[in-house]
């Protein structure tokens, strides 16, 4: 038995952050109070508590913070993927997002490794950040 | 600091179930198994179950979801005092204790049941819909709405191995690449399993080559560095010092206690080479009044390699980074100079669900009252025990002292 792979289904507080990526652009939700930078996106600031959040356009590129290479399926439906690289991207505003690499060999990958977003845009209308290493220097 | 625990309770008696991979005996409702175990554990600590006015469970007992504590209160006939239901994963069983110390130290109550039952339920006599495979993943929610469901699952950033991964990747960038020193924690843990008659892996000892020619899994992680799970339970009764006097068993104090808790999936810790049981053990060891180096065993939680590797250094046994010297030149197993995990740990024990993470308390009071048999300790008075949670996502830590 095969099922779908499970996608993003967006919130009210969050749909700032997909409408973004449908763009090809990366929205980062922006504390007014005390300047931190927040992702996930949330209702308040996992810093101060404050609601007072602002969306803002980032650079669509950051450094791997770290990965794992998936040689077994997290779960059936990401057999096709394997060996998936599983990463965790520093965007340049310091947050940290869950993502996978693509057109990448898995033993290319290091910590610390320049990337850049690719924007994948889905059936369902949900485009989902992904990263490759980025080209040069 | 507050005031703490002063060591007025322990912990009187224990069970602990057989874990197996097969499950061959006869199924029983989860119930059924949890007033199995309260009662066996009573038993082996000389308490009337007349005499129960407290109980700490986690997770999901099987027939009940919510009201599970009142539910349990019902079955085994209890009026209760003191009620808890744990949803801190694998650090569920360390968290019970120093509740259940807690609250019979603040007079809430005297006699509190712990316990974990993992065994195989038997299928209902009709046709039932099969569980929504999407509702969860491991231990991440797929509801809408759930973090998990809308920035991490999608990506296949679910169960534990690819986060427990990350954070070894993370490790090992930092403060060098040495996956011997990690092996080394899983062929001596091997060794303590094979004292140990009731270990999955007794009989089957592992070399570090063997743990390193493993199937890699999720990288660096191979697949004997990763925890079995089986079936099994345990529990455990905490009384009063006073009472338990006049017990069976050597009474083991619960001296000192932390609880620190950061996040639930790594990509948002705020830092993955510092873990929660830094804080925890702290505040434990602070309680306790004793230095790290002054414990006799220590039975740290161990779904990964990795796990041990961070809890040996962030709950102060060595310092950062120097964890994986610290392995080196430490014998790790239950004759070394460095006893962790004598039991043979979850890695070599295996992992019957929470029971897993209670099998760490179980051996350290089974070491401490003298009853360990062939893997016995020769100085056995004063244990470090510690409980992990999700992906580092919450850890507790517990002294217990020998009275």
């Amino acid at each position: 038995m095969t099922t779908a792979k499970p996608r993003p289904r967006p919130t009210p507080t969050s749909q700032p952050f997909w409408d973004g990526l449908a763009r090809h652009e990366v929205r980062i939700q922006h504390c007014a109070v005390c300047e931190a930078w927040v992702h996930y996106p949330r209702s308040r600031c996992p810093v101060c508590l404050t609601d007072r959040l602002t969306w803002e356009t980032v650079a669509p590129e950051g450094t791997v913070y770290t990965f794992t290479v998936a040689r077994r399926p997290t779960a059936p439906m990401f057999a096709d993927e394997v060996p998936q690289i599983i990463a965790v991207v520093e965007l340049g505003v310091g947050v940290h997002v869950t993502t996978t690499l693509v057109d990448t060999d898995p033993d290319d990958v290091a910590i610390g490794m320049a990337v850049s977003a690719v924007f994948e845009p889905g059936d369902d209308g949900v485009t989902m950040l992904r990263f490759r290493p980025s080209q040069g220097v | 600091m507050a005031r703490g625990l002063t060591g007025g309770a322990v912990v009187a008696g224990f069970v602990e179930r057989t874990p197996v991979r097969q499950f061959a005996g006869t199924p029983r409702l989860g119930l059924e198994q949890w007033a199995d175990l309260a009662a066996d554990a009573l038993a082996d600590a000389g308490i009337d179950p007349r005499e129960v006015d407290g109980l700490c469970c986690g997770g999901d007992i099987g027939e009940s979801s919510h009201f599970i504590p009142a539910t349990l209160a019902e079955y085994c006939g209890w009026s209760l005092n003191f009620a808890e239901r744990l949803d801190l994963g694998g650090a569920s069983p360390v968290g019970m204790v120093w509740r259940a110390a807690a609250a019979i130290e603040l007079g809430a109550c005297e006699v509190v049941v712990c316990a974990a039952a993992f065994e195989p339920r038997p299928q209902p006599p009709f046709p039932v819909d099969p569980p929504d495979s999407r509702a969860t993943f491991g231990a991440s929610s797929n509801a809408w709405g759930s973090p998990q469901a809308e920035f991490d699952i999608p990506f296949g950033n679910l169960g534990q191995n690819c986060g427990y991964a990350m954070y070894a990747q993370r490790y090992h960038d930092r403060f060098g690449w040495d996956s011997r020193a990690r092996a080394k924690i899983v062929a001596d843990q091997r060794t303590s399993a094979c004292a140990n008659p009731s270990a999955v892996w007794f009989g089957r000892p592992a070399t570090i080559d063997d743990v390193l020619t493993s199937p890699m899994i999720a990288d660096p992680l191979h697949m004997l560095e990763i925890v079995m799970p089986c079936s099994g339970g345990a529990a455990i009764v905490v009384t009063s010092a006073e009472r338990a006097r006049r017990l069976r068993h050597r009474p083991v104090a619960v001296v000192g206690f932390g609880e620190h808790l950061t996040h639930k999936t790594p990509t948002y810790a705020p830092d993955l080479t510092t873990t929660p049981v830094g804080p925890a053990a702290q505040r434990a060891f602070a309680m306790a009044g004793v230095a790290p180096a002054e414990v006799d065993m220590v039975e740290l939680y161990d779904c990964y390699s990795i796990t041990v590797l961070l809890t040996i250094e962030d709950s102060g046994f060595c310092g950062k980074g120097e964890g994986m010297r610290f392995v080196r030149e430490h014998d790790l197993t239950y004759k070394g100079d460095f006893p962790c995990n004598t039991h043979g740990g979850q890695l070599g024990f295996g992992q019957p669900g929470l029971a897993g993470g209670m099998s760490q308390v179980v051996e350290a009071v089974r070491q401490i009252q003298g009853r360990a048999e062939g893997r016995q300790l020769e100085r056995h008075d004063l244990a470090y025990v510690s409980g992990t949670g999700g992906i580092m996502s919450e850890q507790s830590a517990l002294v217990l002292r020998g009275l």
